[in-house]
C-alpha cells in the first residue's frame, strides 16, 4: 500500500506522456482495465484485516479516480488538438474567385422600356404590340397624316411599295387596338421604329413608346399630371416640367415637353425637349369608329434611346445598337 | 425662319427684352431654335469720309488715305482695292475695340503712320465678304457711331416653325403672335394701291386652275437694275438670312419676308407673248435659276411663256428669263398654288426654296393683291419704273372655300380642364385675327381668316386658346375613369421573365437592327428570300431579317474583332416573311454562344460551351415556362449536320438548337464554335397554372442499369421504350453515364440509367420492383438489341 502515491504519481506521468488518443487510451487499459495496475491493488485488500479495508479501498478508489480524471483531461486536450489541427488543414482561401456562371446583362434600352412599363402598368395601361411592318393607312392616314401632308417628309419613311412601309412610330398600335376594342383604354405601345436618317444622332431604328387614354372625360390637365408624374417618378427627380405648345397630326391641342437639365450658360434653366404629347384628334377618333362627342382622349409619345441617355449618361446614341459586350455589360 | 428682332419691334414693341420675347415665343409654340447678334462685337467704329488718296511710296498694294471723322482728318494706310476719294466707309479710330478684343493702336505700315483702319463688312463680322471695304451710302452721317446708325444691336431669330404654322412664315404673322401674347395691337406699314400709268398689262392664260387658282401680273416699265438696294432693306435681308442679289429680287425676297407671299420677277422683253400656267409636258427641259437642268415631270406645274417653261410654279424660275442689270421692264408675279398641287415638287427636283417651303404648307390665298402692292411701290421707290395695272386670273372654285368654326365654351373648359371667361377667349381669338362673326348660345361662331389654313374645326380653336393662355397656366389634374383591370394571365410567361432567366444563365441582351446584310442571311436562310427595302439606308441593311441570326452573328463578329473571345447573346423581336398571303411579322427569342461555359478561372478552367450546355439551358427555361419540348435530329441549311435538333412542341415546330455549320462559319469569318437557338416566342411562352398534388409518404426506390447499345439508338428511344415498361409508378429516369470506347466493339455505346419508382398510397414491394426493371431491360433487349453491360 505503500506505494499507492507512486503508482498514482506514475499513471499521471504516463498519462501527461501519451502524445495520441490511442496511447492515452493504452494508458487507461495499463492503470484502469480489468487487469489495470490500480484495479490490481483493489484484489490485495483481502490481504489486509477487516477493519483496514474500508479505508484503504476508499484510497484506491480514489487514487483511480484521479487518474481517470487526469485521462479526461489529457483526452479532451488531446481532442481539441485533433480538431484544431483538422480544421486548420481544411482552411481554404476564401478570396479566390467563386465557381460557376458570371451573369448576362439587359440591354440598357430594354431596361428603360422595363420602368417605363412598370410605371404605367401601375397606373392601369395595358402594353399592346402591333406590326412593324405597317400599311400606309395605319401610319399615316388614320393618324390624320394624308398623302401630301408636309408632316410626311418629317417622317422619312423606309417603304417597300407605295402602301407597306416600316412604321415610323408606334402609334399604328393605338389605332389598331381602338378598332379592335371599345373604350375606355389606358394603354401604352412599346416597340421598335424606323426612319431613313443616319448620322451622328439618328440611328435608322430606335424605340418609342406612345401610351393613349381614352375616357368620357379628360383633359388636357389629366394629361399634364401624367406626363409631370411619370418624368418625376422615371428620373426619381422633383424636376421642372413645362409643356410647349407643338404640332402633331394626330393630337389638337398638342404640346411637347420640356424638363429642367441643369443650366445654359446665362444662368437660365436648360430646357430639354423629352416627349410630345397632346388631346386625341377628332378625326384620329373618326377613323376608329370612336364617337369623339362622347370620348375624349390624350396620347403621348417618347423616343427610349433619349430617355436611356439622359438616365445613364450616354453620350453617342449610335452605341444602343453596335452592341459592343464592353458597353452592354455597364448595364447588368 | 429667320427674322430680326429691331424688324418685328418696328411692328409691335413690347416692353420685354430679347431673351424674354424669345421664351415667349418659344413657349406660344415658335420654337426659337438660336439666335445670333447681327454684327461682331466692337466699339469706336464710326462712318469715315476717304477725303484723299495716294500711293504708297514703298508699297503696291497699299495706299496711303486722308480720312475724315468729321471734326478732323487723320492719315490711313489702307490696301483695300476699292478704296478711293469721296467713299463712306466704317473707320475703326485709334483706340477702337474690333471684334476678337482688337484694340487699333497708332502704327507704321511699311514707314508711314496710320491712325485707325477702314473696316470691310468681315472685320465687322457682319457678313463674311472680306473683298474690300464696307461701302456705306453718300448720305452716311460722317462721325456717326456706326452701331447706332446701321442700329447693329440686334439679333437674328431663328424660329423652327411646325409644318402647320405657315402663317408665321413672315414678319407679319410673328408680329401677329406677339400682339397677342403681350395683348397689343400690332403697326403693319400701310399698303396703297398704285396707280398704273400705262395700260399694258400682261397676257395671262391659266390653263391648269385647279394647281394655279390665283395669278396676278403686272409690268413695270422703264427700270434701272443697275442701282444698289438701299443698306436699310440688305440689312432686312441680311439678318434674315437671305443675301442681297439686285433690286428686283430684294424687293420680291423682302415683301415674302415682311408679309409671307413669295413673289417673282421676270425680265418682260423673255417672255415670249404672255404668261401660260400649265402642268407641264413629259420632256420639257428648264435651265433653273441656279443653273441646273432639270427635265420635267407632267405632274409639275410650270409658268411659261407661249414658246417655253420660264419657271417652276412655286419653287424657282428659270434663268434664261431672270432678271438681271440690262432689264428693261419686269414682269411681276404674285399667286396663289394650292399647297397639295406644289407639296413634294420641289424635294423631287432636289431642291428647296423659300417660295417652295411657304407654297408647300399654304400661303394666305388672298395676300396676292396686297404684296404686289406692296412690292410695286417698293421697287418703284428704288428702281423707277412705271406701273400697269394689275392682271388677275383668279378661279373662285379652285380657291378654299371661306370658313367658320363654331366654339363652345363648355368644350374649352372640358378640354382644357379650366373654365376660362368669354373676355379672355374672345380677346385671345381676335388678336390672333380670329374674328367672332357671330355669338351663340354659349359660345361663338369664329370666321377663320385666309391665313390660318390649319384651322378647321372647334379644337383647333380650343389649341389657340391654350397656346395664348399658356399650357403651363393650366391647371394639374388626375385622370378619374375607373381603371377596368383585366385578369392576369398566369400561365402565359412575361417576357421579363423569360429575358431575366437568360441573363441569370450568363446571356448579355443584344438589340440588332431589323433590316440586315442580304449575303449573310442568305447563307443562313437560303430558301427564303428576305422582303427587301425600297429606299435602304444602305446595302448591308437592305432587307428584313427571317432569323435573328443575322444581326447577332455581326455582333459575334464584331465584338471577336473586339478581343471579346467569350460571348453569350440573346435577342428578341419580329422576324419577317413574306409570303402569298401577305407578311408574317413573328416574334422570336434567338442566342448565340461560342467561347468558354463559363468564365475562365481557377474553378471554372477553361472549357468550351458545347451542344448540351446550350440545350440545358434552354430545357431549364422550358420548365420555368412550364412546357415540354422535343429535341428531334434534324437538318438546318446553316447548322453542323450532325449537331442540329428541331425543337418540337405537341407535335408543332417552335425552333432550332445546333451548332452553326463550320462552312457558313468560314465564309463569316467567324472564330471558334457557335452554339445558335431560335424560338417561335408565341408557341412557348404559355404553359400552365400549377394544380396541386398529395406529396407521396412513402419510400423512392431507385435501381440502375447499364446497357450496350447501337450508337445510332438515340437516347430518347431508350426513354421512351423505358417508360412504356416501367408502369405508372416510375417518377423519374435518368442516365448518369455515356461512354463509347473500342472494348464495346465498333458502333456500338454504353448508356447508365437510373429508375425511380413510388407509390402514393403505400411502400412498393421488392417483387414489384424487380418485375418492372426486368420489363424494363427485356423490353430494350427486345426492341432495340441491347444488351446488359456485367
Amino acid at each position: 500500500m505503500e506505494n499507492l502515491e507512486q503508482l498514482v504519481q506514475e499513471g499521471l506521468a504516463a498519462v501527461s506522456k501519451a502524445d495520441s488518443l490511442q496511447a492515452l487510451d493504452q494508458v487507461r487499459v495499463d492503470y484502469l482495465g480489468k487487469k489495470g495496475i490500480l484495479t490490481q491493488q483493489l484484489k490485495s485488500l483481502g490481504n489486509l484485516p477487516p477493519e483496514q479495508r474500508p479505508a484503504a479501498g476508499q484510497e484506491i478508489n480514489e487514487a483511480k479516480q484521479q487518474v481517470q480524471e487526469a485521462i479526461n483531461r489529457r483526452r479532451d486536450g488531446l481532442e481539441k488538438a485533433a480538431l484544431e489541427q483538422k480544421l486548420a488543414s481544411e482552411s481554404i482561401d476564401v478570396t479566390l474567385p467563386g465557381r460557376g456562371q458570371d451573369p448576362g446583362g439587359l440591354h440598357p434600352v430594354t431596361r428603360t422600356l422595363q420602368r417605363i412599363e412598370q410605371f404605367f402598368s401601375r397606373a392601369g395601361y395595358t402594353v399592346e404590340q402591333g406590326p412593324e411592318i405597317e400599311d400606309d393607312y395605319h401610319n399615316f392616314e388614320a393618324l390624320n397624316i394624308p398623302g401630301h401632308h408636309p408632316a410626311r417628309a418629317m417622317h422619312d419613311t423606309f417603304y417597300f411599295n407605295p402602301g407597306t412601309l416600316l412604321r415610323t412610330h408606334t402609334s399604328p398600335v393605338q389605332v389598331r387596338t381602338m378598332e379592335a376594342g371599345k373604350p375606355p383604354f389606358r394603354m401604352i405601345c412599346p416597340g421598335r421604329v424606323y426612319r431613313c436618317d443616319s448620322d451622328m444622332t439618328h440611328t435608322p431604328m430606335f424605340h418609342q413608346v406612345e401610351g393613349l387614354l381614352v375616357e368620357e372625360k379628360v383633359s388636357f390637365a389629366d394629361l399634364k399630371s401624367t406626363v409631370e408624374e411619370f418624368l418625376r417618378v422615371f428620373f426619381e427627380r422633383d424636376l421642372k416640367v413645362r409643356f410647349r405648345p407643338s404640332y402633331f397630326p394626330f393630337t389638337e391641342p398638342s404640346a411637347e415637353v420640356d424638363i429642367e437639365w441643369g443650366r445654359e450658360p446665362d444662368g437660365s434653366i436648360k430646357w430639354l425637349e423629352v416627349m410630345g404629347c397632346g388631346m386625341v384628334h377628332p378625326k384620329v377618333f373618326e377613323h376608329c369608329g370612336i364617337d369623339a362627342d362622347q370620348y375624349r382622349g390624350f396620347a403621348f409619345g417618347l423616343g427610349v434611346e433619349r430617355l436611356a441617355m439622359l438616365r445613364y449618361g450616354v453620350n453617342d446614341l449610335r452605341m444602343f445598337f453596335e452592341n459592343d459586350l464592353r458597353f452592354l455589360r455597364q448595364f447588368r | 425662319m429667320k427674322f430680326s428682332e429691331q424688324w418685328l419691334r418696328e411692328w409691335v414693341n413690347p416692353a420685354i427684352d430679347s431673351r424674354e420675347l424669345m421664351d415667349q415665343i418659344t413657349m406660344a409654340g415658335l420654337e426659337v431654335d438660336g439666335s445670333e447678334p447681327v454684327a461682331g462685337n466692337f466699339e469706336g467704329v464710326i462712318v469715315g469720309q476717304v477725303t484723299r488718296v495716294e500711293p504708297h511710296p514703298d508699297a503696291d498694294k497699299l495706299r496711303i488715305c486722308q480720312v475724315s471723322n468729321g471734326k478732323e482728318t487723320v492719315q490711313v494706310v489702307c490696301g483695300a482695292p476699292n478704296v478711293r476719294e469721296g467713299l463712306k466707309v466704317p473707320f475703326a479710330e485709334v483706340g477702337a475695340v474690333l471684334p476678337g478684343d482688337f484694340r487699333i493702336r497708332k502704327a507704321k505700315l511699311r514707314g508711314q503712320p496710320s491712325e485707325g483702319m477702314l473696316c470691310s463688312e468681315s472685320e465687322l463680322q457682319l457678313s463674311d465678304d472680306h473683298e474690300g471695304l464696307m461701302e456705306l451710302p453718300e448720305d452716311a452721317p460722317v462721325g456717326k457711331d456706326l452701331v447706332s446708325y446701321l442700329g447693329l444691336a440686334d439679333v437674328t431669330i431663328d424660329v423652327d416653325l411646325t409644318p402647320n404654322r405657315a402663317d408665321c412664315l413672315s414678319v407679319r404673322g410673328i408680329a401677329r403672335e406677339v400682339g397677342a401674347l403681350n395683348s397689343m395691337a400690332v403697326d403693319a406699314p400701310e399698303v396703297a394701291p398704285v396707280d398704273a400709268v400705262h395700260s399694258e398689262v400682261p397676257d395671262v392664260v391659266v390653263r391648269a386652275p385647279e394647281a394655279c387658282p390665283r395669278y396676278l401680273g403686272r409690268i413695270l416699265r422703264g427700270v434701272n437694275l443697275t442701282v444698289e438696294t438701299p443698306l436699310w432693306m440688305q440689312e432686312k435681308l441680311r439678318r434674315s438670312g437671305i443675301r442681297s442679289i439686285d433690286p428686283a429680287v430684294d424687293v420680291t425676297n423682302y415683301v415674302m419676308l415682311e408679309l409671307g407671299q413669295p413673289m417673282h420677277a421676270f425680265d418682260r422683253d423673255e417672255i415670249q407673248g404672255g404668261i401660260v400656267v400649265r402642268m407641264a409636258e413629259a420632256g420639257e427641259k428648264l435651265v433653273l435659276l441656279d443653273g441646273q437642268e432639270v427635265a420635267l415631270t407632267s405632274e409639275t406645274l410650270l409658268i411659261a411663256d407661249h414658246e417655253k417653261p420660264v419657271a417652276i410654279a412655286g419653287v424657282m424660275g428659270g434663268e434664261h428669263s431672270g432678271v438681271s442689270g440690262k432689264t428693261r421692264d419686269l414682269l411681276l408675279e404674285s399667286a396663289w398654288f394650292d399647297p397639295i398641287r406644289i407639296a413634294g415638287k420641289a424635294r423631287h427636283y432636289g431642291l428647296h426654296t423659300d417660295a417652295s417651303h411657304r407654297f408647300e404648307r399654304g400661303v394666305d390665298y388672298n395676300l396676292a393683291r396686297e404684296a404686289m402692292e406692296r412690292a410695286t411701290a417698293l421697287l418703284m421707290s428704288i428702281v423707277g419704273g412705271e406701273p400697269g395695272e394689275i392682271v388677275e386670273v383668279a378661279s373662285k372654285e379652285h380657291l378654299p372655300a371661306e370658313l367658320t368654326v363654331d366654339l363652345r365654351e363648355a368644350r374649352v373648359e372640358e378640354v382644357l380642364g379650366l373654365a376660362i371667361d368669354r373676355t379672355t377667349v374672345e380677346e385671345i381669338l381676335s388678336r390672333l385675327g380670329l374674328r367672332v362673326e357671330k355669338l351663340l348660345k354659349g359660345g361663338w361662331r369664329i370666321r377663320v381668316p385666309s391665313f390660318r389654313p390649319d384651322i378647321a374645326i372647334e379644337e383647333d380653336l380650343i389649341e389657340e386658346v391654350g397656346r395664348i393662355y399658356g399650357y403651363n397656366n393650366l391647371p394639374v389634374t388626375e385622370p378619374t375613369g375607373s381603371l377596368g383591370l383585366r385578369p392576369q394571365e398566369e400561365a402565359v410567361r412575361p417576357l421579363s421573365a423569360i429575358r431575366d432567366y437568360l441573363v441569370a444563365a450568363g446571356y448579355q441582351e443584344a438589340i440588332t437592327y431589323s433590316f440586315v446584310d442580304p449575303k449573310i442571311q442568305t447563307l443562313l436562310d437560303p430558301a427564303r428570300e428576305g422582303i427587301a427595302l425600297a429606299n435602304p439606308i444602305s446595302a448591308d441593311l437592305s432587307v428584313m431579317r427571317t432569323t435573328l441570326w443575322s444581326g447577332l452573328l455581326k455582333t459575334v463578329v464584331y465584338n471577336q474583332n473586339r478581343q471579346q473571345p467569350r460571348i453569350r447573346l440573346f435577342e428578341t423581336g419580329l422576324r419577317f416573311v413574306g409570303g402569298d398571303d401577305g407578311i408574317d411579322q413573328q416574334p422570336m427569342l434567338a442566342g448565340i454562344v461560342t467561347g468558354n461555359q463559363f468564365p475562365e478561372n481557377w474553378a471554372n478552367g477553361r472549357r468550351n460551351a458545347d451542344f448540351f450546355d446550350v440545350k440545358g439551358e434552354l430545357e431549364g427555361l422550358f420548365t420555368l415556362l412550364g412546357i415540354e419540348v422535343d429535341f428531334i435530329p434534324s437538318q438546318h441549311p446553316a447548322l453542323h449536320p450532325g449537331q442540329t435538333a428541331e425543337l418540337v412542341r405537341d407535335g408543332e415546330h417552335v425552333g432550332w438548337l445546333g451548332t452553326l455549320h463550320p462552312q457558313v462559319q468560314k465564309k463569316l469569318d467567324l472564330n471558334g464554335t457557335i452554339l445558335m437557338f431560335e424560338l417561335f416566342l408565341n408557341s412557348v411562352v404559355s404553359g400552365y397554372v400549377p394544380n396541386f398534388k398529395e406529396i407521396s409518404k412513402f419510400p423512392e426506390v431507385r435501381r440502375d442499369l447499364a446497357i450496350i447499345i447501337g450508337s445510332d439508338v438515340a437516347f430518347a428511344e431508350v426513354e421512351r421504350v423505358a417508360r412504356k415498361h416501367a408502369g405508372e409508378c416510375l417518377t423519374a429516369l435518368r442516365a448518369f453515364d455515356v461512354y463509347e470506347g473500342e472494348n464495346l466493339g465498333e458502333g456500338n455505346r454504353s448508356l447508365a440509367l437510373s429508375l425511380f419508382w413510388q407509390h402514393p398510397e403505400r411502400t412498393l414491394n421488392e417483387d414489384e420492383v424487380h418485375s418492372l426493371f426486368n420489363g424494363v431491360i427485356e423490353a430494350l433487349k427486345e426492341e432495340l438489341g441491347a444488351t446488359l453491360r456485367s
